[in-house]
């Protein structure tokens, strides 16, 4: 499998760590409901079939967390974005 | 000798000498072993797999089923190596496989006469009782008997390498489709790889006696060799199997790089495992000739039409003295009369139709060729083929013949279109799977397709490499596509000869009969999987490329679905069998393994140090002297000596991060369970990271140099994960904080220095630092310079419970620091010690280490708890407050000391109440790390005991089943020495 990261290319899965599930928010610490919301954060994940947004760390190449849309049924990857998005990334 | 007077593409002006179990025969260059062998009159190779019965060679290619052998010797040993794929090489030592005492007399081949037993199902109903037999007797008589090749023991001595490339166009497979459509593509600027499994390009061409352009096809394949050679846009990889299609248009090879010589050149690699990434690829495989299900159509000598053809027109060698072929269309008749072209004696072609079309039927008879239609072979005779059995309407007629083409039609060679899923859909009019869906980028031409006559295949070569060409973005050639003459391709759908007699086979390598897959019917395994499964059709090295075919379609009838609707199994990577080693590549031993030496590696081999690896890095475990007798005696003086004066050790493989920017301390106190916020410029805190499910990850000291500037310590393992963590924080969790990483670990190194005459070693070093107990406070940090201008920081620290120093220097400069801290300590007799001793020191004053966090320990089991703030939110807060990780039961961080002194304690042991039956149900716990604390005189360990604290001084049994140890344990505190802390403080 291939990734195209935004920075480096198009570049081997190999080199990319993955993590997983990128359209969980870290839950407010401070809530009412934190225990709960924490282990759905934690432990609870969707299996969808077909797109899925997915973080994946460059580690060896540019060490930028990236999300991944990915299909999870043909691996076709969708669209790939810094997770944190910034207007000086990419080299002019 | 069977080799024909002319023709073949061999060197006859060249010999090679080898050598098959034992027998020494010749060849020429251009032959396989398998030709060879026919070339020398062997016919029978091998016996086969369940009942013994003589084999001989099926095919012409990696689809083979029979001729596997043990090729070569010792270290270089190779079993169930296929004749057929084998390139012929000088030197060249064959065994065959499966026979005993000999391949002429195999004394198991007495399970013919058990073939009533060994039927489909045979293991799962006959060795059933007694249960302990399975072990002891059977497993190990079947294995015996049913062996194939055996492996080599020894280190393989030859290498093997992984390489990528990259291109516009990957066309698998150079028979005329491949070759048409390379010369599109290429002609277009593409750049294309070329790749065949055979070490000749040219595919079937090679074989057959048809014209292209006017010309005979061989011309056509020389001719495009050259164009394609000639263009630097253009790789050809012969020798290159194309085993797997992946995700992202990457296919996988395997190119056998030096499979054809003896041994590999220098500096070459054996075989070399290819990643191309093509953005399209034409599937240009062609498709199997495959068999006929009849009595005996098993016995050496019998083999498909288009082997027979291919061995006498590409290699000059008659399968027999003469021969006859048995076929139910018109590809099968070609190859026949190709044959007999080539000058094999081919007493007759019998055909199951009852009238050949006129063109073939005007070439057999210009040949001179005898053809029966409505005929059947119905038994064959011979350990060697001596006769066949036709009949016929008109009735029986024995045929005196050697070899036996036999051919039931083309199968196309689809396997790769299925391994992203796709599934082969039937085709009624030619009898024959074609691929359905394909994986992304694909495109399939010529015979894979179902379009099997010539002119088909070079016109779709030509029209699909001009569009692959075009999709990548080259604009078409405008080259025309070869022309050759219409070849005919008609068929009647036939698979089985209904006749009694001996076993009819459907697949060869695993002996499996048309009764079989009556059986299979049966008794119910009828789905293709099942079927597959129950009587191992279609397993094993060639995975059913001959089998499969026949094998459904006698279901089919069976139970009167049709073959459509009987679907067949799946088709997966590899396509043929690809070697450990290759996927290995250069991944064993220390190959392209790094190895981190510290930065006093050199100086520390100099003092005889003795070193161990933690992950890549190389450290000094510990320092022998003369004449001590062991590790533990080195190591008990190296503790005491740090104990009582002083000791040394580099420590600069920890990971090191320096972190910078406003936001740092608001960072840090989210990471770490304590607060860093807090911290003053110019001190260390230890701290603890949880991750999110509330479990410790890592710990290690933070240091604070300046308001906006920390430098991070992790442990050794864990300092690329944190890194990876703390990115993630940044770049995910909280973008706004203004923090910015770089891992320092490799730019520094660090040197500790304890004991209590460490103050007065490092005093010698610094350029006038204050370094006593004010100048320099417990966990404060000096930026300073020692030895003279180099610049350094010192950090306070203590991880053996000495008065300790820890400095860092530039890593170039850390040999150096080293030699001058050796020289500064003399006078007190410095001991440099290793991670045998770092690991004492720290047992012995109850810090925990990598042991203790191992994934399922929280801070509060670690006897941390304290430390976490309640004043802020950190990763693994929320979670680490779970009632379960409450729980006073859970198991708690405690120290253990054997009750009888002199007993060994184990790492690893489980803690019992003393009486309590050892089983998982009373388990309360387990010992982490061990030591011989020459401190104590004995034994000490630390672990974790279920409601530890409340049962200090009680009585415990540690109990170690896997290394036999069973001793009684002493609870006690975790730290053995100095609990106070007194010592780091003074």
């Amino acid at each position: 499998m291939r990734i195209p990261c935004p920075y480096c290319g198009s570049r081997d899965a190999h080199e990319f760590a993955y993590l997983g599930d990128a359209t969980l928010t870290r839950p407010d610490p401070a809530a009412s409901d934190a225990a709960e919301a924490f282990h759905a954060y934690a432990y609870l994940r969707e299996n969808p079939e077909g797109a899925h947004r997915e973080y994946w760390y460059h580690a060896n190449g540019c060490r930028r967390w990236l999300v991944v849309t990915r299909n999870t049924r043909t691996h076709e990857i969708l669209g790939v974005a810094f997770a944190r998005p910034s207007t000086d990334e990419v080299p002019a | 000798m069977t080799r024909l007077s002319t023709g073949g593409l061999i060197d006859r002006s060249r010999t090679l000498s080898f050598t098959f179990d034992g027998v020494a025969y010749t060849g020429h260059p251009g032959d396989t072993l398998a030709s060879a062998l026919l070339a020398n009159g062997v016919r029978l190779v091998g016996r086969s797999f369940k009942y013994h019965r003589p084999r001989g060679i099926f095919t012409c290619g990696s689809e083979e089923p029979n001729a596997l052998v043990e090729l070569r010797t010792g270290a270089r040993k190779e079993p169930n190596t296929r004749a057929t794929t084998v390139e012929l090489f000088d030197g060249l030592v064959a065994q065959s496989q499966n026979r005993w005492p000999s391949l002429e007399h195999d004394a198991l081949s007495v399970n013919q006469w058990l073939t009533p037993f060994l039927g489909a199902g045979f293991y799962y109903k006959t060795f059933m009782w007694p249960a302990s037999f399975w072990e002891k007797v059977y497993e190990p008589t079947i294995r015996r008997a049913a062996g194939l090749g055996a492996a080599s023991e020894l280190v393989d001595p030859d290498t093997y390498e992984k390489a990528f490339a990259f291109c516009d166009v990957l066309v698998i497979g150079s028979g005329a489709t491949g070759l048409a459509a390379a010369l599109a593509a290429a002609r277009s600027g593409a750049r294309v790889i070329l790749a065949d499994e055979d070490f000749r390009l040219g595919g079937r061409l090679l074989t057959e006696n048809v014209a292209i352009d006017g010309a005979p096809a061989r011309d056509f394949v020389a001719r495009a060799e050259a164009e394609l050679s000639s263009l630097p846009n253009v790789r050809l990889m012969p020798r290159t199997t194309v085993f797997g299609a992946y995700d992202g248009s990457e296919y996988a090879c395997v190119e056998r790089v030096s499979d054809h010589v003896a041994v590999p050149a220098a500096f070459q690699p054996r075989q070399r495992l290819w990643r191309i990434i093509a953005k399209r690829a034409i599937l240009a495989t062609g498709a199997f000739d495959r068999p006929i299900v009849f009595p005996g159509n098993d016995r050496p000598g019998v083999m498909t039409a288009q082997a027979l053809a291919t061995y006498a027109q590409r290699f000059g060698v008659g399968a027999g003295a003469n021969a006859a072929v048995f076929t139910n269309n018109d590809a099968g008749v070609a190859a026949a009369l190709a044959a007999a072209n080539a000058g094999l004696t081919l007493e007759a072609v019998i055909d199951v139709r009852d009238a050949l079309p006129s063109p073939l039927a005007a070439k057999a008879k210009a040949l001179g060729v005898r053809v029966i239609t409505g005929g059947e072979v119905i038994a064959t005779k011979g350990k060697r083929l001596s006769a066949i059995t036709v009949r016929t309407k008109s009735g029986t007629q024995t045929l005196a013949v050697e070899a036996l083409g036999i051919s039931g039609g083309a199968t196309p060679n689809l396997n790769l279109t299925c391994h992203l899923g796709g599934k082969p859909v039937y085709r009624e009019d030619i009898a024959a799977f074609v691929p359905g869906a394909v994986p992304p980028g694909m495109s399939c031409a010529g015979a894979v397709a179902g379009q099997f006559s010539l002119s088909d295949c070079l016109n779709a070569g030509t029209e699909q490499g001009a569009a692959a060409a075009a999709d990548a973005g080259f604009a078409r050639a405008a080259a025309p596509a070869p022309k050759a003459e219409e070849t005919p391709t008609g068929i009647r759908a036939f698979w089985q000869v209904k006749a009694k007699g001996d076993l009819a086979f459907v697949d060869l390598q695993n002996d499996v009969s048309a009764k079989d897959v009556g059986i299979a019917h049966k008794e119910g395994f009828r789905a293709v999987e099942l079927l597959k499964r129950y009587t191992t059709m279609g397993m094993a090295t060639d995975q059913g490329k001959n089998s499969n075919m026949a094998g459904l379609a006698l279901m089919a009838e069976l139970t009167g679905q049709g073959i459509a609707a009987t679907g067949t199994t799946v088709f997966r990577p590899p396509y043929t069998p690809v070697a450990l080693g290759v996927l290995a590549g250069h991944h064993r031993e220390k190959d392209f393994r790094p190895t981190r030496p510290t930065p006093t590696h050199a100086w520390a081999e100099g003092q005889g140090a003795v070193f161990v690896e933690t992950g890549f890095w190389l450290r000094a475990a510990y320092f022998p002297k003369p004449g001590e007798k062991d590790w533990l005696e080195s190591v008990n003086r190296e503790v005491k000596a740090t104990r009582e004066s002083v000791g040394v050790i580099d420590v600069s493989t920890f990971g090191k991060i320096d972190l910078q920017g406003p936001d740092v301390g608001t960072f840090l106190d989210r990471v770490y369970i304590n607060m860093f916020s807090t911290l003053q410029v110019g001190k260390a805190r230890y701290g603890v990271m949880l991750r999110e499910d509330g479990l410790v990850m890592d710990d290690g000291t933070t240091a604070r140099l300046a308001d906006t500037h920390y430098v991070m310590t992790t442990t050794t393992a864990n300092a690329g994960k944190v890194f990876q963590h703390l990115e993630f924080c940044l770049q995910v969790l909280w973008p706004e904080l203004d923090v910015q990483l770089a891992s320092i670990s490799e730019q520094w190194a660090q040197i500790a220095v304890s004991g209590p005459r460490s103050r007065e070693v490092l005093a010698k070093l610094v350029d006038g630092h204050d370094v006593s107990n004010a100048g320099l406070p417990f966990m404060g940090v000096a930026q300073t310079t020692v030895l003279g201008g180099i610049e350094a920081r010192i950090f306070r620290l203590s991880f053996s419970g000495e008065l300790g120093y820890e400095i860092a220097v530039p890593a170039r400069q850390g040999e150096r620091l080293m030699e001058t801290i050796m020289e500064a300590g003399r006078p007190f007799g410095i001991t440099p010690y290793g991670t045998e001793t770092l690991g004492v020191l720290r047992i012995e004053k109850g810090h925990v280490s990598g042991s203790e966090l191992n994934g399922q320990t929280t801070a509060r089991d670690l006897g941390l708890g304290r430390m976490a703030s309640t004043k802020k939110d950190y990763i693994g807060r929320v979670l680490s407050q779970r009632p379960a990780f409450q729980d006073p039961a859970r198991p708690i961080f405690v120290g253990f000391k054997p009750v009888d002194k002199a007993q060994r304690l184990r790492a690893g042991a489980h803690l019992l109440t003393v009486g309590a039956q050892a089983t998982t149900h009373n388990d309360e716990g387990y010992v982490t790390s061990v030591a011989y604390s020459p401190t104590l005189g004995h034994f000490i360990g630390l672990g974790f005991l279920k409601r530890g604290l409340e049962r200090i001084g009680e009585q415990v049994r540690a109990y170690d089943p896997v290394r036999g140890s069973d001793i009684l344990v002493e609870v006690c505190s975790p730290a053995f020495v100095d609990p106070e802390g007194e010592k780091q403080r003074v």
